[in-house]
């Protein structure tokens, strides 16, 4: 029997096989989406126990990497939504030192905030696409939805970020 | 500036404040916490007289509605 036929009928050993052949995939998906070497370690786990679980539901013949990649996502998701803004994506990846350190660091707290206050949906969709620069089929078939609908929330994505860095120009020129 | 230009430099300035992780080499080996969690939570079990019991309350109850308020009752 394959090893994704032993799988999906319960073979612990079967799953240990796909673990050990697919955690550094998971967790380098993972680690890009939520950027926090810990977090992503905690659901790559959480990514392989929610496969565990629904092994009754895959259909050995089908594309394991990406059901495992569309899961992925969903735990990456649910850690966005529960973690706080104000402490997401600081994490352990500092950004390269470059021009005027004042005025980069002013423009960087500008828009860390900005884009952290996007709604995780479109944070997702605009952190695989405009800084990992992630192929739309890519995300589209990890996050589940058509690419015509990743291109709309890049959209609108980048429309909002505007719209808030533009008032965020006008609140620091205010004070 | 028109937005395509605006939308270049966001773009540009989006990538200087959160620049691309490079490092996403998994530092461990995850399958001794992945057996903890799987330890934690062992699949549940229910043991074929319970679905027996189960099943004879249901077809009793079905047989005789009646039983339902006095089942209720002693629940």
């Amino acid at each position: 029997m394959e090893l994704l036929e032993r799988f999906a009928a319960g073979d612990t050993d079967a799953f240990e096989g796909l673990f050990r052949q697919h955690q550094r995939e998971v967790y380098a998906w993972i680690v890009r989406i939520v950027r926090d070497s810990g977090a992503a370690e905690d659901l790559t786990v959480e990514t392989f126990w929610r496969i565990y679980r629904a092994r009754d539901r895959f259909d050995p013949h089908g594309n394991f990497r990406a059901w495992m990649r569309r899961i992925a996502t969903n735990a990456a998701l649910d850690h966005l939504k529960r973690v706080r803004p104000e402490t997401e994506l600081t994490g352990d990846f500092p950004s390269p030192v470059r021009g005027d350190p004042a005025i980069r660091d002013e423009l960087r707290r500008h828009i860390t905030r900005a884009f952290l206050e996007l709604p995780v949906k479109y944070r997702l969709v605009a952190t695989l696409a405009l800084i990992e620069e992630e192929p739309y089929t890519e995300i589209a078939q990890a996050t589940g939805i058509s690419v015509a609908l990743v291109k709309v929330r890049i959209f609108r994505a980048v429309r909002m970020l505007r719209k808030k860095l533009n008032f965020l120009r006008l609140e620091a020129a205010s004070k | 500036m028109n937005n395509h230009e605006d939308d270049k430099e966001l773009r540009a300035l989006l990538k200087q404040a959160f620049p691309p992780i490079q490092d996403t080499e998994l530092q461990r080996d995850l399958w001794p916490q992945m057996l903890r969690r799987m330890d934690e939570h062992p699949p549940l079990h229910v043991p074929w007289f319970d679905w027996v019991l189960a099943a004879g309350t249901v077809a009793a109850l079905l047989i005789f509605p009646g039983a339902i308020p006095a089942l209720l009752y002693h629940l």
